[in-house]
């Protein structure tokens, strides 16, 4: 026997490894027309990856206080070997990660990859996106420039209006009235702890369901008639094709367009014109600033919130509407919504950059 | 069809390819092997540079060394750099120390201690300070911020204060 | 009965007290003579609980106008102008009365007045000057620092016109009239009305009540009351006591002008609008001097611009710079020096903080062009790693290219 071999014989006798080789050995991949859309898991899981590595290496040198956040990220970016690369990294493969799980998303919508047995599946997802753009939120401070500093303040306010809890909200985002020194703290414990736990369970469990329940054909294909490819070593290699590519992205951004420093944040200089949220929050801002202040006897920001609420709690609840008595998917219904989704969330996010 | 008429479909060959593909895998596992090493090398290079901590370990910003305690007489200051702007420490005597921001809240020229009134004067307009900071004469509207000085040992430290 | 005496007394006093028959008649009435009714609400000495009989005379008590307004009451109508300054001094001029509302108050304006161009005019029967009233209002006066004041900073020069750039009343006085408009074009007023309200107006150099334009010799001193070190090396210089010599004024002005007072350049020291050029001919070694300082401060304000853009283009690329921008300000501070050096008119003196500025210079733009050469060995950098990428992402495609030859790892449907 090999080296190789003697060693794997070895691991498997304690850890029951051909139990694993089995399932991974039997998992296959449909071919087809739309075959592509399902690499954008993967890659949003290995962006994840990413940030985690980077992440880690940042907080090597990051010091969450607003005395020295700011000069930290500073530090980083001038003094530490390669520190540019690792922080730019960091900030752009967090914007990819979010916009390729928004297409993951989208092309499961299209695909009506939610319909049974996938619901759970797609009710992780859903959660996970939340935690997602809840590390962008929370990350985004962390620099503690003039923008994130703003840009938490006008979010924090936002989900203060939400009704009843709205005021209890904001008080524990903020860690206090105001965005400060305490905001900075917690933020801080939510990015590189909370977060993180929840994110890697959730993810566990999502992965875990894909295993399970296999890769879904879409409905307008026949499941028995398509062909498949095998994970191992087929698929598996496409896959690692598209993760280097996605590398080799992420590191020309970083070096053509290394991630901004900003001014350190001055909470009693007035908010710099233009102010608004990173772009994956743009289009409820964008909606927002829309609806006048009272709609009847509503206060417009309620209305607004509770609009965005109500939206994700049906979105969510995709396989129970979208799917028919039968347990087939209702496909023109969903596709319809999906295609009005992505059209106001692209027309809102532009017009919320140039207006 | 291989030039030697060999389909490479027989059992005994099936899977192993045409003949003459044996140097051709090995190209490709150097090929595979090499460029995979080569392209985690350039990953793992930036990232143990990253880990290895610069020669200046702290950005100054809240605290900065400000020389010894020789270097400075009694009744004399001179201009250290905080953060990145100019502060102003004082020696007043044997044991007092002062410091403040050396920014001029007129039109941000750097003020200067003046020995012979005891007093912090900006060349500019002739703006004038008192040793707390306050404006005592000229157009500055609002006084100079105070830092903290604290000796360790011979070491004279500026810091904010809390 | 007794105690409700007592009790109304205060009452019926308190009223009396707050009755001003003045106003209350005159707001009735019509035209000019309701006029002062109306404006003194917005007067400062209403504020304090006076009226109008503490300047005019009369009784405010009383409904009968007969004595309101007679001469046994004090009453003196409109007084003349040349009583004015009399008048307002009556209160303005006395310690003790001016310590029941502001013990800080100055109490010497009269004195002050009575040395001035006006004062002494109006002394000698003149009725065209300015009096107290023609600069702080009358009936609706308010505090200096109160922005609709006429005396107010932002106001100032718009009240001193009023009077001083009117060519026909200035014409029996021979004095021109062009001071406003001049003004108007000055950095002193460009720095008030960007909010520096401790920026010379008329009254800061000419003085308010004591109105005099500064002498000669004390041009200097007035304008290095701010601009100390410009003044010392003036004093110290050779053109002191040949400007002083001058006729028609000397000191600062004879270069910088007098309320015309534009940001300087060097274009003042050499080329077509030099100052230097109207009394040294090209080629003395006044002219030479002028040409070197020139020279050096166009020098040394090109090579911080010049590192200044080298630096924002490395900004540009995305380079940490901000560093080496915040030091260029130091570089900044040295031409400013050398500027002011040039008022020793000796070049040895301008020598030094030229020569520290131009180091700043150097040490900013190697900055900027480390900074430059960094974003290049980035971009190498890059280049290589894509290329190693690019020859493992080719490796994979071949090797999935010849694994699926033979058409393996597919499962062909049942079906």
């Amino acid at each position: 026997m090999t080296m190789n071999g003697k060693a794997m014989h070895w691991l498997d006798e304690r850890l029951g490894l051909s139990a694993i080789r089995e399932v991974a050995a039997h998992k296959t991949v449909p071919v087809h027309s739309a075959t592509r859309w399902y690499y954008f898991g993967g890659i949003t899981l290995f962006l994840f990856g990413v940030q985690v590595v980077t992440g880690i290496l940042l907080m090597f040198y990051y010091r969450p206080t607003t005395a020295e956040g700011f000069e930290s990220v500073r530090f980083i970016m001038t003094r530490v070997e390669f520190g540019w690369l690792i922080r730019s990294i960091h900030s752009w493969s967090a914007n990819l990660m979010i916009f390729v799980a928004f297409v993951h998303m989208f092309s499961v919508v299209f695909t009506h990859a939610y319909r049974p047995p996938r619901e759970l599946t797609w009710a992780s997802g859903i959660v996970l996106l939340g935690l997602l753009l809840g590390f962008g939120f929370s990350g985004y401070l962390l620099p503690w420039n003039q923008i994130s500093y703003f840009a938490t303040k006008v979010g924090a306010d936002v989900a203060g209006s939400t009704p009843v809890i709205g005021g209890t909200i904001a008080r524990i985002l903020r860690g206090g009235e105001d965005v400060g020194a305490a905001t900075l703290t917690r933020f801080f414990a939510l990015h590189v702890m909370v977060l993180p736990i929840l994110t890697a369970g959730l993810i566990v469990v999502h992965v875990l369901l894909v295993q399970k329940n296999g890769m879904s054909t879409p409905p307008w294909i026949s499941a028995a008639r398509v062909r498949q490819m095998k994970f191992f070593p087929n698929f598996f290699l496409r896959e690692a094709m598209v993760w280097y590519g996605a590398l080799a992205v992420l590191g020309a951004l970083a070096a053509i367009f290394p991630w901004e420093l900003g001014e350190k944040a001055d909470p009693f200089a007035s908010a710099p014109k233009g102010i608004r949220p990173e772009w994956y929050f743009l289009a409820q801002f964008y909606t927002l600033k829309l609806i006048p202040s009272h709609v009847w006897i509503i206060e417009g920001e309620l209305l607004g919130i509770l609009g965005f609420g109500l939206l994700a709690v049906c979105w969510a609840l995709l396989p129970v509407w979208g799917v028919n008595r039968a347990g087939e998917a209702r496909t023109r219904l969903v596709s319809g919504a999906g295609i009005f989704l992505i059209a106001y969330l692209a027309i809102f996010t532009y017009l919320g950059y140039v207006k | 069809m291989a030039s030697n008429g060999c389909s490479g479909e027989c059992a005994g060959c099936k899977g192993a390819g045409a003949p003459g593909s044996e140097s051709r895998r090995t190209m490709l596992s150097w090929l595979l092997g090499g460029g995979a090493f080569a392209s985690m090398a350039s990953f793992l290079y930036p990232v143990i540079r990253f880990l290895n901590p610069p020669a200046v370990t702290e950005a100054a910003v809240n605290e900065v060394d400000a020389g010894k305690v020789q270097d400075l007489k009694p009744n004399s200051g001179k201009i250290v750099k905080f953060g990145n702007k100019p502060a102003l420490l004082v020696r007043v005597s044997d044991t007092e120390w002062k410091a403040f921001s050396a920014v001029c809240t007129h039109l941000n020229c750097t003020v200067q201690y003046r020995d012979s009134t005891r007093q912090i004067w900006c060349a500019c307009h002739n703006g004038t300070y008192d040793m707390s900071g306050r404006v005592v004469s000229g157009p500055p509207p609002n006084p100079l911020e105070e830092y903290a000085v604290n000796l360790r040992g011979d070491e004279v430290v500026i810091s904010r204060r809390a | 009965m007794k105690t409700l005496l007592v009790v109304l007394a205060p009452v019926v006093l308190f009223a009396q007290a707050a009755k001003d028959t003045c106003v209350e008649c005159h707001t009735v009435m019509d035209g000019a003579i309701q006029r002062p009714a109306l404006l003194i609400k917005d007067d400062i000495h209403t504020a304090n609980g006076l009226s109008c009989s503490d300047c005019h005379g009369g009784d405010r008590t009383s409904d009968d106008p007969t004595v309101a307004m007679s001469r046994a009451k004090g009453f003196v109508g409109k007084p003349k102008r040349t009583a004015i300054p009399q008048l307002c001094a009556k209160c303005h001029a006395s310690p003790d009365y001016m310590r029941r509302f502001r013990p800080q108050q100055r109490v010497d304006q009269f004195e002050l007045y009575k040395t001035s161009v006006h004062g002494k005019l109006l002394a000698s029967g003149d009725e065209n000057v300015a009096t107290c009233i023609d600069c702080h209002s009358v009936h609706d006066i308010r505090a200096v620092k109160d922005a609709m004041a006429p005396v107010h900073p932002l106001r100032l020069p718009d009240t001193c016109g009023r009077c001083h750039g009117d060519a026909q009343k200035m014409a029996k006085y021979g004095i021109p009239t062009n001071q406003l408009e001049h003004y108007r074009t000055s950095v002193h007023w460009a720095a008030l009305k960007n909010g520096d309200l401790s920026a010379p107006t008329c009254a800061s150099c000419h003085g308010n009540h004591g109105a005099k334009p500064p002498q000669v010799e004390s041009v200097a001193a007035v304008c290095g009351s701010c601009h100390v070190l410009f003044a010392q090396l003036y004093e110290k210089s050779v053109h002191q006591p040949i400007f002083s010599a001058a006729s028609g004024g000397g000191g600062c002005i004879v270069c910088h002008s007098n309320h015309a007072i534009h940001q300087p350049s060097t274009a003042m020291l050499a080329g077509p609008q030099a100052v230097c050029s109207n009394c040294h001919e090209p080629g003395t070694p006044g002219a030479k001097t002028a040409q070197q300082m020139a020279q050096w401060l166009d020098g040394l304000d090109a090579a911080l611009k010049h590192s200044e853009a080298v630096l924002a283009s490395a900004d540009k690329y995305g380079m940490e710079v901000s560093e080496a921008q915040v030091r260029l300000g130091d570089g900044r501070e040295n031409l400013v020096k050398a500027r002011l050096a040039m008022h020793a008119f000796q070049p040895e003196e301008m020598h030094k903080p030229i020569e520290a500025g131009m180091a700043v210079a150097g040490e900013t733009l190697r900055a900027g062009q480390a900074a430059l050469h960094d974003k290049d060995v980035r971009r190498i950098g890059l280049a290589i790693s894509v290329f190693f990428i690019a020859i493992t992402v080719v490796a994979l495609l071949l090797v999935i290219r010849r694994l699926e030859a033979n058409g393996s790892g597919y499962i062909e449907p049942s079906i």
